[in-house]
């Protein structure tokens, strides 16, 4: 056991404890960003001035109008950015386009008002004129037309060729998925002021703060520590305000520095959907070999992520989905090509997985659609292709503990009596010709840690006062995550003290400076055990002064639950021993830091070991699907997820569960649908609103819903034992997807194989349904089959 | 006239709102920034809060509504309570205790929404524990479907359910429950102007009537379901808005042998507890019909109002043969409600008419169905939606009355198919024949929600799947 990873006894870490904040989220007590605006003096809306062209040259455009409104004082352009007119870090991507607009909805102009109705109105007032351009809404536009951007990249190991060519079955397709909305329930939001101190002071819903005070200083040519940004806490952010919200905090502080007001621009539902970035998309061709066992032998793909207008984080979006398209398969031979294709969208960024996912449902399709025509049930074909102890991914790295899939595995099966079930559903679907029952198992393996290595490190500042208080500030940021909740867990723990001695205070930028996105499924690994290096440097020196007053070695005295106790006897209050330290002139604060060790990873070739750990988990879900309508139920889901040793088992629940409810949202609900006629809305989304673009609500929630936590999970590589949990269950939903497709090759003859959209909506699951009641009772004409 | 609003148990002074401020809006301009705004448009329930009544079951009702919808001119002398007056941190009330420990909060933005829906479903008069517990109702007769337009992003809702399903009764000295017994605040009429635009609260429908006769571009409205999603995202500013939700002209409700009488300004949810399931139909429509919180204040006439397509009452109401009370200052007269809908969002209804109430002949048809076709089971706007209404009589179809919306510029009568199924037996075979010319009916167009093909074969599928349930109810095998 690493000196990281060691509990003590009386660990706080572990307990089952509700989100630190919950009290005040039931009561609406809990601020967020927009919550400030009232308790701010004199401020101004932003308004924006959006294109309704996909793509064009801007002519003319003309701000005059706009002062003409009552309320209206003063409009912001490029020729007001003092620095970089940039929102991103890849000067692709103009804060204020002053050529052209790149997709519909981009923002031109922003109106600053008295109140937000002057600032629309103002908005209308604005007369720009547009020269439409030829525009690439749909990712299939773009690879025609050779439209692409960033770098591509490519992955290989063994011999793909020579694999396919004596391969005993090869299949071949072709498959395209949307991508998905983040549709965190607090939109992109920031408020600015000039302070007291001249200082140019952000509030922003931000995952990021370090990056949007960053482009903060480059839009005003100021230096970073003239800036601040300060998160309370986000409404959600699952990746859509890693980058997103950097170029909105930029505005708000634009036009703080220039009307001296403080500036609120918080973007409503409509806004938020079509100016900021999705999940993306991705198209994908593939080529898959099996022996006659049904042992993928090799796997040759291509995938394209659409990128939208500018790169945002595609790149290494791109990188992790081609870096997890084995999901939790042994491959021996493998190829993987990426590129990004550039369209007239929304740029299309992090969310919950990022990428990871999209290289996973791709390999998950395969094995979907090929089980059938291998004359194996799926479940089996899965199952027996898992990494098992020894193997390697594609990149090269050791799959450790891949022994914990298949302990996921077979307790699925055994708590989740999936033998009974499927027995059960085949009954049931024998005598109910118009409804049918399928039932899924897939798995997960997700890597842990940035794909960039340099991205792995964090800090925290940790004060003890006077009086045996505790605050800590550490570098992540809190959108419901439980992050804060786990690191008040680790404080206590480390420095032995009861909870409620600890408070945590607000992220801000001047408290932990240079600090990496909340991201990665990463925060508590990397913010956790720089809040342990900060508490253990304190408690050595505390247990130099209690040992000293016990007449013990400092090795000899342990912390826990407020007291101080010597291993031979005898003991001092926590209170007493700080305020011993403080008259004897002891540090009794310390900046921690961590870096993870052990990564290295050459984005180049695509080889190395870029996770510290992966995180594994297995799924079960059983449907049923109407045959009348394609309107399908999710029955009963059953998970058992590797969290760890769980450093708070309550939140890392909520992780599970609502991270698959989001997964299932996006692989059979929600609909981005763009308008790619070459009508007059060419590049609009349809689905811009919430009685649009529609979430899993209470009807989507599983029936019965077991959710069980992996024993004896410990890992070594992180804070006390645990493991990262955000991303990875989102890609448990596979299981729903897949057993969709089950149910609707159930509606034809035995062997049926279903190609299934995603998402897999009521209306796609009807045509699939239709197609295989419709179908001979012979194997489907998709593939080549039998080489 | 009053000028002010109770909010959680405090007179504050409506001043500084504007003709078009929402509750939402006023609310946090003072403060109270418990409620937020998730979407602006009455789907997300992140807005919800409580306001006083009139209950059907009890003299007030702690009834939940979209405050990002009501402008706050339209609550002018009633009672209002948010999450923070519910409860404090220090001081949780049960529905804050049950959610804050079951881990039912996680980014926490739509909590306080999820709160105010989930305290008015506590304090529900009828709401009673029963044995008989189903996947939308707990052991505690909680209904799910009181949660139906909260959206929550980030728990999956499993939290959230059993938070809502371990509520036990109010205690005795519960101020929120005591308040239910005594009657709500009358309407106040209000006349608010700001900046050239008003808002009016008349006292009586003459009154009404009158005012629509003067300016015909008034802008009529009860729950502002419809118009509030119109205002918000769309930038409508109505220089007149007239309000007629609690006019006892537009409220009144009574059932004789000949017909059932539904006052117009009557909500869906308070239809729905008055009628108590003596219409069939109409109780399989109303859960699907958006969410609680819009049930809650938007109204049966509003819905044909619109004249929208989409509307979820139409197919329904055209299956039970219902007509329509227009009123105005010349008088009153009585359409077919098949005869109503003339284009697009066009009525036979004259700008200078109202609504006034929606009459449903009896006896009812006794083989009826409502079909709902959408992408999600709560709260979603239907692709295709039908309502049925046949009279079978010693196997032979005799009356057959099939009402469609989402496949034409109207809702319709699918009269094609009801000729192909009167005076024929009501058999697999009639049915697959009545089917395919089903599938034939309207002129559905291809949208975000559905493609024109998937709407047409749903029609087809539809009558087939209505004669699969009747042969399922009559326990004969498929």
């Amino acid at each position: 056991m690493s000196q990281l990873s060691e509990r003590p006894v009386e660990a706080v870490v572990g307990l089952p404890l509700p989100h630190e904040s919950a009290a005040l989220h039931v009561t609406g007590e809990a601020l967020y960003t927009d919550d400030l605006v009232v308790r701010t003096r004199d401020v101004l809306h932003a308004w924006p001035v959006q294109s309704p062209y996909a793509h064009a040259r801007i002519v003319d455009l003309q701000v005059k109008p706009a002062y003409d409104v009552p309320g209206v004082v003063r409009v912001l352009t490029s020729d007001d950015v003092p620095g970089v007119n940039d929102a991103g870090v890849k000067h692709d991507e103009p804060l204020f386009p002053d050529a052209e607009v790149m997709f519909h909805g981009h923002a031109i102009c922003w109106v600053l008002g008295e109140t937000l109705e002057a600032a629309r109105l103002g908005a209308e007032a604005v007369q720009v004129e547009y020269e439409p351009l030829p525009s690439l809404v749909s990712v299939r536009e773009a690879i025609a037309a050779g439209n692409f951007q960033g770098t591509g990249r490519h992955l290989e190991r063994g011999d793909v060729e020579t694999a396919l060519t004596t391969a005993a079955h090869v299949f071949q397709g072709e498959f395209e998925f949307a991508g998905q909305e983040h549709f965190y329930l607090e939109t992109h939001v920031a408020l600015a002021l000039v302070d007291e101190g001249g200082q140019i002071f952000v509030q922003s819903s931000s995952q990021h703060p370090s990056e949007t005070q960053e482009i903060v200083a480059h839009v005003l040519g100021v230096a970073s520590h003239a800036v601040t940004v300060q998160c309370l806490r986000m409404g959600g952010g699952f990746g859509g305000k890693e980058m997103q919200p950097h170029g909105f905090a930029a505005i708000a502080a634009l036009g703080a520095t220039l009307t001296g007001r403080p500036v609120r621009l918080r973007l409503n539902r409509t806004q938020d959907v079509t100016m900021s970035g999705k999940r993306h998309g991705f198209h994908s061709q593939w080529r898959a070999g099996f022996d006659d066992d049904g042992r993928l032998v090799a796997l040759e793909a291509t995938l394209t992520a659409d990128g939208g207008w500018s790169l945002d984080l595609s790149e290494p979006v791109l990188a992790r989905a081609m870096c997890h398209i084995d999901n939790a398969y042994w491959i021996p031979n493998v190829r993987v090509d990426g590129r990004i294709a550039k369209t007239n969208k929304t740029s299309q960024t992090a969310f919950r997985g990022f990428g990871g996912p999209q290289g996973m449902l791709v390999i998950e399709n395969v094995l979907g659609r090929c089980a059938p025509l291998l004359g194996y049930d799926a479940m089996e074909l899965r199952r027996r292709n898992l990494y098992q102890p020894g193997h390697t991914t594609p990149y090269g790295q050791p799959v450790r503990h891949a022994e914990r899939l298949e302990a996921c595995w077979s307790e699925v099966v055994r708590g989740g009596e999936v033998e009974r079930r499927q027995a059960e559903i085949e009954q049931f679907n024998a005598i109910h010709p118009n409804t049918k029952r399928g039932l899924a198992m897939t798995p997960v393996k997700f890597g842990i840690s940035f794909n960039l290595t340099a991205f792995n490190q964090a800090g925290a500042l940790v004060h003890v006062y006077k009086d045996g208080s505790v605050l800590i500030n550490h570098g992540g940021t809190e959108m419901g995550q439980g992050l804060h909740t786990k690191m008040l867990q680790v404080a206590a723990t480390t420095l032995g003290v009861p909870l409620e001695r600890v408070r945590l205070a607000p992220t801000r930028t001047d408290k932990v400076p240079n600090t990496s996105a909340t991201a990665a499924s990463s925060g508590a690994d990397l913010n956790g055990a720089a809040i342990k290096n900060a508490c253990e440097q304190i408690r050595e020196r505390l247990a130099q002064v209690a040992g000293s007053r016990l007449g013990l070695h400092a090795h000899d005295v342990r912390f826990a639950d407020g007291m101080v106790r010597g291993l031979q006897g005898g003991s001092l209050s926590w209170d007493d021993v700080v305020l011993a330290a403080y008259f004897q002139r002891v540090q009794l604060w310390a900046a921690g830091f961590y870096r993870t060790e052990g990564l290295h990873w050459d984005a180049n070739a695509m080889q190395g070991e870029p996770f510290k750990y992966f995180a594994y988990g297995v799924a079960a879900a059983e449907v049923e699907v109407d045959g009348f309508t394609g309107a399908y139920t999710l029955r009963r889901v059953d998970i058992v997820h590797d969290v760890g040793d769980s450093l708070s088992p309550l939140i890392d629940l909520g992780q599970i569960e609502g991270g698959f409810v989001q997964g299932t949202g996006w692989l059979t609900l929600e609909d981005l649908r763009w308008d790619e006629s070459d009508g007059p809305h060419r590049g609009r989304l349809a689905t811009q609103a919430a009685s649009t673009y529609k979430l899993p609500s209470f009807s989507e929630m599983p029936q019965v819903f077991n959710v069980h936590l992996l024993d004896k999970a410990h890992e070594d590589g992180a804070v006390y034992g645990s493991k990262a949990v955000g991303e990875p269950p989102l890609m448990l939903a596979f299981s729903v997807r897949e057993a969709l497709r089950q149910a609707a090759a159930a509606f034809g003859p035995v062997g049926t194989s279903v190609d299934l959209p995603s998402p897999a909506t009521p209306e796609a699951v009807y045509w699939a349904l239709d197609e295989a009641r419709s179908a001979a009772p012979v194997p489907s004409s998709f593939s080549l089959s039998g080489v | 006239m009053s000028t002010t609003i109770k909010v959680n148990g405090q007179d504050l002074p409506l001043g500084g709102a504007s003709v078009h401020t929402t509750t939402l809006d006023w609310l946090r301009d003072r403060g109270l920034t418990g409620a937020k705004e998730g979407c602006a448009e009455g789907e997300c329930g992140a807005c919800s809060v409580l306001v006083a009544r009139p209950g059907i079951d009890s003299p007030t009702e702690w009834t939940a509504i979209n405050a990002c919808l009501v402008p706050v001119a339209a609550l002018d002398g009633q009672e209002i309570v948010t999450s923070e007056g519910l409860g404090t941190s220090s001081e949780l009330h049960p529905v804050q205790r049950e959610l804050a420990v079951r881990g039912g909060s996680q980014c926490g933005f739509c909590t306080p929404g999820f709160v105010c829906s989930m305290a008015a479903e506590y304090y529900r008069p009828t709401r009673t524990a029963s044995a008989e517990e189903d996947c939308e109702h707990g052991p505690n007769g909680f209904d799910l479907h009181s949660l139906s337009g909260n959206l929550c992003r980030c728990t999956g809702y499993r939290p959230i359910r059993d938070a809502a399903y371990a509520l036990g009764d109010p205690d005795g000295d519960d101020t929120f429950a005591a308040r239910q017994s005594s009657p709500p605040p009358p309407p106040a009429p209000t006349r608010l102007t700001v900046n050239g635009a008003e808002f009016v609260r008349p006292e009586q429908l003459d009154d009404v009537l009158e005012l629509i006769a003067e300016c015909p571009e008034a802008k009529v409205v009860a729950g502002s379901t419809d118009t509030g999603v119109e205002v918000n995202l769309r930038g409508v500013r109505p220089s007149l808005v007239v309000a007629v939700d609690r006019l006892p002209e537009l409220r009144e409700f009574s059932i004789d042998d000949e017909q059932v009488r539904i006052g117009a300004a009557l909500t869906l949810t308070e239809v729905e507890r008055l009628l108590a399931g003596r219409v069939p139909l109409l109780e399989q429509l109303f859960p699907q019909f958006a969410s609680r919180l819009i049930r809650n204040g938007a109204t049966i006439g509003g819905n044909l109002g619109t004249g929208s397509p989409i509307g979820d009452t139409p197919p329904a109401l055209l299956a039970l043969d219902a007509s329509l009370v227009l009123a105005s200052r010349r008088g009153e007269r009585t359409v077919a409600l098949a005869d109503y809908f003339t284009g697009y969002r066009e009525t036979l209804k004259a700008p200078d008419e109202l609504i006034r109430a929606v009459l449903i002949p009896l006896p009812l048809a006794p083989l009826t169905a409502f079909h709902k076709i959408a992408k999600r089971r709560f709260d979603d706007i239907s692709s295709v939606a039908v309502g049925y209404a046949l009279d079978v009589v010693d196997g032979v179809v005799r009356e057959a009355r099939i009402g469609l919306g989402g496949v034409a510029a109207t809702p319709i009568r699918a009269r094609a198919t009801e000729q192909a199924l009167v005076g024929r037996p009501w058999t697999e075979r009639t049915v697959r024949e009545a089917a395919a010319v089903m599938a034939t009916e309207g002129t559905p167009l291809d949208d975000h929600r559905a493609s024109a093909s998937y709407r047409s074969a749903m029609l087809g599928q539809s009558l087939l799947r209505f004669h699969a349930q009747q042969l399922h109810v009559e326990g004969v095998s498929a």
